[in-house]
Formats: C-alpha cells, sequence, structure tokens
C-alpha cells in the first residue's frame, strides 16, 4: 500500500527555541533518505524549493488564467517536501513518519494513504 | 467455558445473550484476523450467531461453541467471496499482507478458539483514529454491542452514531490501520492508548457529562467487563491491573453515590455501609498487583487513592497524609491540574481548609481549569467551611453555571441555598 509523507516545516515565528535546537541537519536527511531507499519501500520523494519561488495557478470559467505569486507564509506550517512510499500498513507508514527528520524541530508530517482505483 | 462464565459482571448478564454478546468479540476478532476486514467480519459473525440461536435451542450447545461459530461464520464468509470476486480479490491482498504480521496464536485454554481479541483492542484504539470514535468502536466489536445500544450509551442519535463508526471503519480499511498486537517495544508507547479508551467509557458511563441520569451503570460495567478480558489478555502489565482496580473501586460505591431522591452524594456524606465490600476487596487485590514489581503507572496509583477511601470507615479516619503522597507520585507521574485540584482538596483534609484553599487559588490561571465545574465547587466547599459564606455562594454560582448533570445542578443549588441563608443569618455575620 502505497503513503504519501507530506513533509512540513513550522513558520519560522512559530518555531520556538526548544524545537528549533531539534532542528534536524542536511546530514539527517542524507541518512534518512538512504534507509527508505535501503529498505525498498522509496516509490518517490523530492524536497521542494524555497516557498517564496512558488507560482500559482486558477483557470476560470471562461477558461481564463491568473497567475499569482506565491502562496505566501500566512500559513503556519509549509509544505517542504514529500515521500511516497509502498508499506504493508498504516503502523509501518507511522514509523516512517516518526523516523523521517521533518518530524522534528517544531515540524510534522502528515501520512495519507495513496488512493487506490479499481482497474 | 467456565473462564468465560467468570467474565460476567452481574447475574443478569448470565443470559444467553450476554453469552453471545462475549463469543462475539472472539469470534469478530478471530475472523478479522483471517480476513482482513472488519465489515465482512462483523457481518458473518452476526450470521453465525444467528444460526446458532436457531440450532442450539434445538440440537443443544455443542462441545466447542466458539470453534462452531467459527467454522459457520468462515463457511458463509466464503459464500460471500464466490458470490463477489472483486471483493475477493481485494481482501486477497489483504490477506496475504495479515498472515505476514505473526503466527496464528495457540488454541485458548478450554481447547476452543484461540482468543484473539488482543489486536482487536489495539485496532480499535489506534491513535490514528478520532478520539470519540475509539470508544464506540470498542463497545461495538469488543463488548458485542449494537450501534443502537452504543449510541443509547453515548446519548446520540442513532443515526449520528452509525455514520462515526461507518466512517471509522472506513478509515480502518483505506488507510490499513492494522489488525495486529504491538510488539513488546511498542506496549508502553500504545498500551496506555487502550487503557484511556476502557477508562473513558467508564467514566463517561458512570459520571455523564449531560442528561438526566446522573449514573448509567451499563457503561460503567461494560468498561470493567472490557477491562476483565483485557486483563486476562495482558496478565503481566500492571496498569491493566490499576485500571481494572480503580474501576471496581469506584463502582463499588455506586449504591452509595444516589440519595433516595435520585440527588448526588458526594464521597464524604455516603453511607459507607452501602459499598460493595466483595468488589472493593477484589480491587484492592489488584492494587496491590498494581504496585509490586516495579514502578508504579498512574492508574495503579489512582486505584490506590480509591482504596484508601473505600478501607476507610469514615472521612475524619481516612489516611490523608497517605492519599497526599499518592497524589505527589501522581503528579509526577501524569502532571494535570484536575490531579492538582485532587490534591489541593486532600491537603485541604489533612492541613485544614485554609492550606487547601491557597493551593486552589494558586491553579486558578489554569486553562483547563476554567470551565471545569468542580474547580470552583471545590473552593466554594472550603470557602464555607472558612465561614466566608458570601465568597462561597459567589463560587457555587459560577460551578451552576458550568456543571453537567441535572443531580449535579442539584446538589450545587442546594449548597448554594445553605451558605447563601449563613451568609445573612446574623450569627454568621
Amino acid at each position: 500500500m502505497k503513503y504519501m509523507l507530506l513533509i512540513y516545516s513550522a513558520g519560522t515565528d512559530a518555531a520556538d527555541t526548544a524545537a528549533a535546537a531539534d532542528a534536524p541537519s542536511f546530514e539527517d536527511w542524507m541518512i534518512y533518505d538512504k534507509a527508505v531507499k535501503d529498505a525498498g519501500i522509496w516509490v518517490s520523494g523530492d524536497a521542494l524549493a524555497d516557498l517564496t519561488t512558488a507560482t500559482t495557478v486558477r483557470v476560470g470559467p471562461a477558461g481564463e488564467r491568473t497567475v499569482t505569486d506565491g502562496p505566501f507564509a500566512e500559513t503556519r506550517e509549509i509544505l517542504g517536501g514529500y515521500y511516497v512510499i509502498d508499506v504493508p500498513d498504516l503502523d509501518v507508514a507511522l514509523d516512517w513518519a516518526a523516523r523521517c527528520p521533518g518530524s522534528r524541530g517544531g515540524g510534522s508530517v502528515t501520512v495519507r494513504p495513496v488512493a487506490e482505483f479499481e482497474a | 467455558m467456565e473462564e468465560r462464565a467468570a467474565e460476567t459482571v452481574t447475574p443478569a448478564e448470565s443470559t444467553v445473550e450476554a453469552m453471545f454478546r462475549e463469543e462475539r468479540g472472539r469470534l469478530l476478532a478471530s475472523l478479522v484476523r483471517r480476513f482482513g476486514d472488519l465489515d465482512l467480519a462483523e457481518e458473518v459473525a452476526s450470521e453465525a450467531i444467528e444460526a446458532a440461536l436457531v440450532h442450539w435451542p434445538a440440537e443443544g450447545v455443542p462441545p466447542k461453541p466458539g470453534a462452531w461459530l467459527m467454522t459457520t461464520a468462515r463457511r458463509k464468509a466464503v459464500d460471500r467471496l464466490r458470490r463477489d470476486r472483486v471483493y475477493a480479490a481485494r481482501l486477497a491482498v489483504l490477506q496475504v499482507e495479515a498472515d505476514r504480521t505473526g503466527p496464528v496464536p495457540p488454541a485458548g485454554a478450554d481447547g476452543d478458539l484461540p482468543d484473539e481479541r488482543l489486536q482487536l483492542f489495539f485496532t480499535c484504539a489506534h491513535p490514528a483514529l478520532p478520539a470519540e470514535d475509539r470508544g464506540a468502536l470498542t463497545l461495538r466489536c469488543l463488548a458485542g454491542l449494537t450501534t443502537p445500544e452504543v449510541a443509547r450509551a453515548f446519548l446520540v442519535p442513532v443515526e449520528t452514531m452509525a455514520k462515526r463508526i461507518v466512517r471509522a471503519k472506513k478509515k480502518i480499511r483505506e488507510a490499513r490501520i492494522p489488525f495486529r498486537v504491538p510488539g513488546a517495544d511498542e506496549l508502553p508507547e500504545r498500551l496506555p492508548g487502550v487503557l484511556q479508551v476502557i477508562y473513558s467509557i467508564f467514566t463517561e458511563g458512570y459520571a455523564a457529562s449531560s442528561g438526566p441520569d446522573l449514573q448509567r451503570l451499563d457503561l460503567a460495567e461494560e468498561a470493567i467487563r472490557l477491562a476483565r478480558i483485557l486483563r486476562r489478555l495482558l496478565p503481566a502489565e500492571r496498569e491493566v491491573a490499576g485500571l481494572l482496580g480503580l474501576m471496581l473501586l469506584i463502582h463499588a460505591r455506586r449504591a452509595a453515590r444516589t440519595g433516595p431522591d435520585g440527588g448526588l452524594v458526594l464521597l464524604d456524606d455516603q453511607d459507607r455501609g452501602r459499598w460493595d465490600r466483595t468488589m472493593i476487596r477484589e480491587g484492592s487485590d489488584l492494587v496491590l498487583v498494581a504496585l509490586t514489581g516495579g514502578p508504579p503507572g498512574p492508574y495503579g496509583v489512582q486505584a490506590a487513592i480509591a482504596a484508601l477511601h473505600d478501607e476507610a470507615p469514615d472521612v475524619a479516619t481516612t489516611d490523608w497524609p497517605q492519599i497526599v503522597a499518592l497524589y505527589d507520585v501522581l503528579l509526577t507521574l501524569a502532571p494535570s491540574p484536575i490531579v492538582a485540584l485532587n490534591r489541593a482538596a486532600a491537603v485541604a483534609m489533612r492541613d485544614g481548609p485554609e492550606a487547601g484553599l491557597a493551593l486552589l487559588d494558586g491553579l486558578s490561571g489554569e486553562p483547563r481549569l476554567r470551565g471545569y465545574h468542580p474547580y470552583p465547587a471545590a473552593r466554594a466547599d472550603l470557602l464555607s467551611r472558612l465561614g466566608r459564606f458570601s465568597e462561597a455562594a459567589a463560587a457555587y454560582r459560577q460551578a451552576l453555571g458550568l456543571a453537567g448533570t441535572g443531580p449535579e445542578r442539584a446538589y450545587l443549588r442546594r449548597r448554594l441555598d445553605v451558605v447563601e441563608a449563613a451568609a445573612v443569618s446574623p450569627e454568621n455575620g
């Protein structure tokens, strides 16, 4: 069963000092990424570039395209990356989410099953 | 069957219906393990029990009733899967993965079905489910209650409860919450969740937070029954003993808790002759188990506090220093403003109302006590004992603005009348 781990980092103002001290290092991410791949559960995954590079597109009923800069961090938590992993059940997915460096330092990881459609 | 009969709480439960409620949980757990699907398991468990109700009265109860029910249910499941190929294909995948999760436990002590209910306890109490649905699901799957029974117990419309159960089962199925017993390394993290579900069923039944009846005994007894099952499944877990002990020691006072008019009678004023001595003895024995052989857990300590109350002949001879000491332990194990409030009340009994009041006033900034009526009620009690009647009246009024059950409100109103009268009477200034 495939699960997506959505990795959210805390907004800078929300991060308290105790949590920030626990913030993961680049090395932590490298170790985790290797562990996911070595376990044979990796399907896909990426880190997203800084939120200041984000652009939003909306298309209206007449097909008119609206392109806007952002969104910016009025939202407290920012999606910073994701993994899709293939594991037997939710408990295993939650274990991998807990091991993910993004779940520490005031960040969080949301685990969502990937929808399966009958062929 | 003897062992199972021992789980019944009251003679009224030793009916055929209660026996099937008990069997249903065991059957369901075994079916879930084999088919990996709660809906299918529930459906065929019900059908098998219906079949038993037809056959057993005529043909007699088979020597291994559990095995008979299981065989019947499996046959019905196979029939259903033959009719529905898509469903069968999906289940086949689930089943293969379920088989990987561990060996099938050996047959039970009575040579009948193995007891596989433990995994179902952990699934129903899974932290990924909404907290409000865990109790409902546990009552339905493990206590064998029907959805209307669960709805009545929680005082919600049947339709609402049915929706909640469907939603919870959908999450179990679609997010694939597993049916498995956590490993020894995970148990310390997961067991408190299961205990919390059982205790919340108990407190929900015992001191209904709303509605006309102060106590809904059925729910409290269901919680005790669930804890007895869990205790047999996890005999080495001392907190399970602590939880069962705690509930028995509280439940032992049930007859004295309401007066002849249905009004609430507080611990101090209860007729202790009406307490259930057998239940107290059983609870006290469990306290010993819970507090022996390692560091105590929060349920064991709470049970010890309840035991000190239950074993005291009256309020004056209650071992208040020991109770305060236990609250100190509890505050380190499970710090909460509600524990601090109870500790303050115990300190008032040990050192006098002034000392207790000082502690209570120190808790005034706690957000969790803001809407919690026992807080102003406890202040009111100590203020009235200090003769500060108009302040006591104000605190009772504040409590009345928050209190839930009818009997609780009636009690607070009676107390308010007493202190208001005292406040205006010239002798008391």
